[in-house]
C-alpha cells in the first residue's frame, strides 16, 4: 500500500516553460516605458550677486558689446539694426579684432580676453528669441575655439578633455566667454 | 544501389532554449536599472525651443529642474505663466530663493536645469534667475532640443 502512494506523487517540479514568456512581457513594458532622454540645453554660469559695497570695475565701451532684442525680436547690435542671422558673423568679428592678422577697427574690442558680450531683453520678449540669441552668440565662440585648437592642436576643439591643459588654455586664455545678461527693461511695447 | 541514408536525419534540429529565460531577465534587469519613470507630474505646458550650440548634462544627479510654462487648466486649456518646481506650483517668486537654497546645501554642486516654454516672456525667467543668483545657485541650463 505505501509503495503505491509513492508512485501517485506528482513531479515536484515547477513547470518553467512559460518563465521566458512571463520575462518577455516584463521586458517589453519596460522597453515601452523607458525613455533613454539626455538632457541638452544651453550651459551658462550666473555671476554672483555683486556686493554693493564694491564698485564694479571699469569697463571700456569699445570693449563692451551690447546687443539689445526687442519684444517683436528685432535685434540692435551697437545701435545699429541687424538681423538675427548676421549677429554671428559680427560677434566673431568684434571678438578677434585686433588679433594678429586681423586690422584694429575702433570701437571694436581690444583683444579677445577683454570682449564682452552683454546681451539684453525686454521683459515680453519671447523665450525662444532670447535662446536663439544666446545660441549665436555661443556659436560665434564655438567657431573660434575650434579655428584655434585646429590651428595650434591640430584637433578640433569639441576632441578635446575637458580636463586638459589644451582646453583649458583655449577656454580661459585665448577665449574666454564673457557674457553679460543684463536685466531687461520694463518696456510696455 | 541501396538508399543513401540522410545524414542531416541523425543530428537534433532544435535550438536549446532552456538558456532564454536567462538571457531575458538579464535584458530586463538591464532595461529596469536604466529606466527612469517620471518622477514628477508636470503642472504646466511645455514646448521646448531648439539651439545649436548645446551641451550634454552628464551627472543627472546633480541636477534639479525648474520648469517654466503656462498652467495647465484642462485638456486643452492653459492659463498664466507659472513656475513649477518638484511637483508644486510656486506662486511666490522670493520662495524660489530659500527652496533652491535648501537643495543646494544638500547638493553642493547642483545644476539647475530650466525648462521654459518657448513663448513665454523673458522677464519671468529673469526673475527666477535673479532668485538662483541670491540662493547661490549660480550653475543653470537652458534645456532646448537640439535644432535639426
Amino acid at each position: 500500500m505505501a509503495l503505491l502512494n509513492k508512485k501517485k506523487r506528482p513531479d515536484p517540479e515547477i513547470p518553467g516553460s512559460s518563465l521566458a514568456d512571463i520575462a518577455f512581457l516584463l521586458l517589453i513594458f519596460f522597453l515601452v516605458t523607458t525613455t533613454i532622454n539626455v538632457d541638452t540645453g544651453i550651459g551658462l554660469t550666473l555671476p554672483p550677486i555683486p556686493d554693493e559695497n564694491i564698485e564694479p570695475p571699469p569697463i571700456k565701451e569699445r570693449n563692451l558689446l551690447n546687443i539689445l532684442v526687442n519684444a517683436q525680436g528685432l535685434v540692435l547690435l551697437d545701435e545699429t539694426p541687424s538681423s538675427i542671422t548676421e549677429v554671428k558673423q559680427k560677434v566673431k568679428d568684434f571678438i578677434t579684432n585686433c588679433e594678429p592678422g586681423n586690422p584694429c577697427v575702433e570701437n571694436l574690442s581690444e583683444d579677445p580676453t577683454d570682449a564682452i558680450i552683454s546681451i539684453k531683453t525686454d521683459r515680453q520678449t519671447p523665450y525662444d528669441i532670447y535662446i536663439n540669441m544666446l545660441d549665436e552668440v555661443i556659436g560665434a565662440y564655438n567657431e573660434l575655439r575650434d579655428e584655434k585648437a585646429r590651428a595650434l592642436y591640430g584637433v578640433p576643439f569639441n576632441a578635446l578633455e575637458e580636463t586638459s591643459e589644451q582646453y583649458q588654455s583655449i577656454a580661459k586664455d585665448v577665449y574666454p566667454k564673457k557674457i553679460s545678461i543684463a536685466e531687461p527693461d520694463e518696456g510696455n511695447s | 544501389m541501396a538508399h543513401f541514408k540522410k545524414k542531416s536525419a541523425n543530428t537534433k534540429q532544435d535550438v536549446p532554449t532552456s538558456a532564454m529565460p536567462d538571457v531575458v531577465f538579464m535584458l530586463l534587469i538591464f532595461f529596469m536599472v536604466t529606466t527612469v519613470l517620471r518622477e514628477v507630474e508636470l503642472k504646466v505646458q511645455i514646448d521646448y525651443t531648439q539651439a545649436e550650440n548645446i551641451e550634454k548634462i552628464e551627472q543627472k544627479r546633480l541636477v534639479s529642474y525648474i520648469y517654466i510654462g503656462p498652467e495647465r487648466l484642462g485638456p486643452t486649456q492653459v492659463g498664466e505663466s507659472k513656475v513649477q518646481i518638484d511637483d508644486a506650483i510656486v506662486d511666490d517668486i522670493n520662495a524660489i530663493r530659500t527652496i533652491m537654497y535648501d537643495k543646494l546645501m544638500e547638493q553642493p554642486r547642483l545644476i539647475v536645469s530650466l525648462r521654459v516654454d518657448r513663448d513665454s516672456d523673458f522677464g519671468l525667467i529673469t526673475d527666477v534667475t535673479q532668485e538662483l543668483r541670491h540662493a547661490g545657485t549660480l550653475r543653470i541650463n537652458y534645456s532646448t532640443k537640439r535644432e535639426i
